[in-house]
């Protein structure tokens, strides 16, 4: 079924405490879902902190897993998104050989640029839909990236 | 008031009300044991294993309805009490437990007798705390006992490194609790319980599902009611035993995997359940594409995650069930109770068909009877609390029950060792009533040092200890689907049970009889200190019937008919 492995993004609000982050990893292996990536971060102003969990799995699955994160005693309040803006950044690092400015140019079209250049290495960024940046990663496979890190989506609602 | 952490936990403890704490002390937990020696407000028992600790504040709580106690130590203290707290999660138990732990200046050094305690019982409790700071005591403490009593009951666990206990700090327990983020929703939603109620009077074959949510919402006489003013049959879960007595007409039986026939059948049969704090576990339903395959289902519980996690419910009802049944009560007029008797009549003749019984066909005594036969001398004046096994299923088909919180049971988690600890815990909360736990060989040796304990704080419990020299439930597995390899389940080797009950103080007697059998339970009634009855029975007997786990509830092993002599 298609419907099994849809990938669904949630937002968790939580209390920003020790420990909090486990409880929310600790339901998620304990109970066999997936995490495909998570980024969390404080709520400005707030003693909260907000939670971007990029899953998978059928309706039901993420209603059980939508309902067992509400049941944590420090989770506030739990979105299952269906229309939202989602942005991730991606790092990526080559060798100076390599042509800056193919790259530059291919960053750009994803809202990047290079970032840093050393001696031996430079860095470029980009930051856009996960499909977008995952297009883009591939494409700049042929440049020899030694390195790459993803930040995993954020995302709000529209 | 300025006071330490160690008279803190004193202090909420009497606050809350609490009149007994079962414990055991050690290194990072002393300074509390300390003002526990200084005070006279409630009891400690202290049990001789942290794990007994533990069961023996569920059994408590069970029994009392009021939230549990147990007090340890860190590292192995908690540990050891770690199966007690999932035993308790699973079977929704209100407990606080609170733990000792090495100084805050130690935490994540490998000190001696430490462990990460709070991220061992993260996934067996309703929630945990690990305390930094004594200010912050007296409102996780006041938390702590809220949280595990309120919603979906469940253990608190509360670890507090040695300085916190030491720590001098402000105490005022009067504070207001502010739990932005834990609001139980305990009203049902009224359109969706009218909506309920109409779809009840519609049915043609419905069925009441009741599970043990109404236990710990102590709503079964208004779920009597409900039925009786419906007229509505029902059946009950292993954890709802005596939510209807057993002598009641609508009460079919158990559902389930040793369900009766005539449970299973209805329940099969229906065109709607109306599950009542039940959460439609895997030994309930069977095959899940196959339970209640043409019905349509209520589910009421104060749970949300409970409802549609197995089965989807139609009428989903979010709230304590003893609200919502008070709701239903309100429109039941809306029912005709006259029309349901076609549908009695089926389940009767379901009832005649396959009735829940056992054949009486060997020399030993048949499990059964002696189960039988407490019920006939002790009934509504016993609380029933078990083990694990064999003996447990046979109680739960058997024992009369009259009334909720007489029936004390590890049911979700399957805890061999609870039923000693906790029917000591029962006595204490309940000591006009016997106190008796239905055990097997195998399971008594799992807690049995708490015979120390029963001695010598004087808890009369009366162990029947019903020995068929084997691991009766994993040997029936064996002999059904295992092609009777009987593997690590012989226990032919076994102690004296007799002089085992005698060398703590007790009293052990071993029957063979049934004149032996009521001999010796009058006897340990009438002695009241802790005893053995050990009876040597059947050694092959199954527990029938029997819905083999994956299979369909209608598919059921049966009891081979016999001709009557």
């Amino acid at each position: 079924m298609q419907d099994e492995s849809a990938r669904r993004v949630i937002s968790v609000i939580v209390v920003n405490e020790a420990s909090v982050l486990s409880r929310i990893t600790d339901l998620f292996s304990g109970r066999g879902y997936n995490i495909t990536s998570l980024t969390v971060a404080p709520i400005p102003d707030s003693r909260y902190s907000r939670l971007t969990i990029v899953t998978s799995g059928s309706i039901r699955v993420i209603e059980q897993i939508t309902k067992q994160l509400h049941k944590l005693i420090p989770v506030l309040k739990v979105y299952e998104h269906a229309d939202l803006v989602e942005k991730e950044m991606a790092l990526m690092k080559f060798p100076i050989s390599e042509n800056i400015t193919d790259i530059a140019t291919l960053c750009a079209a994803y809202n990047g640029k290079i970032v840093n250049v050393g001696d031996n290495v430079f860095i470029a960024m980009v930051a856009d839909e996960p499909k977008r940046v995952e297009n883009l990663l591939k494409i700049i496979s042929k440049y020899n990236p030694k390195e790459i890190v993803r930040s995993g989506a954020v995302a709000l609602e529209r | 008031m300025q006071i330490s952490g160690a008279q803190m936990v004193i202090e909420a403890l009497i606050a809350e009300g609490v009149d007994t704490v079962f414990g055991y002390p050690g290194g990072a937990i002393m300074n509390v044991y300390d003002e526990i020696y200084k005070q006279n407000s409630f009891h400690h028992i202290l049990t001789r294993h942290e794990q007994a600790a533990v069961h023996a504040a569920e059994g408590y709580s069970k029994a009392s309805g009021k939230v549990g106690v147990a007090l340890i130590t860190s590292g192995p203290g908690f540990t050891n009490a770690v199966t007690g707290l999932a035993d308790a999660y699973m079977d929704s138990i209100p407990l606080v437990v609170i733990s000792g732990q090495v100084p805050m200046s130690l935490i994540g050094t490998d000190a001696f007798q430490e462990i990460d305690a709070v991220g061992i019982s993260r996934s067996c409790t309703k929630h945990n705390y690990l305390v930094t700071d004594a200010s912050d005591l007296p409102r996780i403490l006041k938390e702590a006992f809220y949280i595990a009593a309120s919603g979906r009951p469940g253990p608190v666990h509360v670890d507090i490194p040695k300085d916190v206990t030491a720590q001098i700090a402000e105490f005022d327990y009067s504070i207001e609790l502010n739990l932005e983020t834990y609001k139980p929703h305990v009203k049902g939603n009224p359109r969706q319980i009218k909506k309920a109620m109409e779809a009840i009077a519609k049915a043609k074959r419905p069925i009441f599902y009741l599970g043990g949510g109404i236990v710990n919402s102590n709503a079964a006489y208004e779920v009597r009611d409900l039925v009786h003013a419906t007229g509505i049959p029902a059946v009950e879960t292993f954890m709802a035993r005596g939510v209807l007595s057993h002598d009641d007409d609508l009460l079919i039986s158990m559902l389930g995997m040793h369900g009766s026939y005539a449970a299973n059948m209805a329940m099969s049969e229906t065109d709607l359940v109306i599950g009542l704090g039940a959460r439609f576990d895997d030994r309930v339903t069977g095959k899940l594409s196959e339970f209640a395959k043409n019905a349509g289902v209520i589910h009421v519980d104060i749970d949300p995650a409970s409802i549609s996690k197995l089965v989807k419910a139609d009428f989903p009802i979010v709230g304590d069930v003893k609200n919502v049944v008070k709701e239903m009560l309100e429109s039941v007029s809306l029912i005709n109770p006259t029309k349901y008797e076609a549908w009695r009549e089926t389940i009767r003749n379901f009832e005649e068909l396959h009735p829940l019984t056992y054949h009486e066909d060997s020399d030993r005594l048949k499990p059964q009877w002696v189960i039988q036969r407490v019920g006939e001398l002790l009934g509504d004046g016993a609380n029933i609390s078990t083990d694990v096994g064999q003996h447990q299923m046979w109680t739960a088909q058997f024992y009369p029950f009259t009334r909720p919180r007489q029936w004390i049971s590890s049911g979700g988690l399957g805890t061999m060792g609870f039923g000693f600890p906790a029917a000591m815990g029962v006595k204490v909360a309940s000591p006009d009533k016997i106190s008796i736990n239905f055990t097997g060989d195998g399971s008594i040796l799992m807690n049995c040092q708490e015979l120390m304990t029963a001695v010598e704080k004087k808890i009369p419990v009366i162990n029947i200890i019903l020995n068929n020299n084997y691991l009766g439930m994993v040997r029936q597995w064996q002999t059904l689907f295992y092609n009777k390899r009987h593997s690590q389940t012989d226990l032919s080797v076994q102690p004296d049970f007799v002089k085992l009950a005698e060398a703590f103080g007790g009293i052990g007697y071993r029957v063979h009889t049934k004149e032996e059998f009521d001999a010796a339970l009058r006897d340990a009634v009438e002695k009241n200190i802790v005893t053995f009855i050990e009876v040597i029975v059947e050694r092959l007997e199954n527990v029938m019937p029997m819905v083999p786990a994956g299979g369909s509830l209608f598919n059921m092993m049966l009891l081979e008919k016999k001709e009557k002599k």
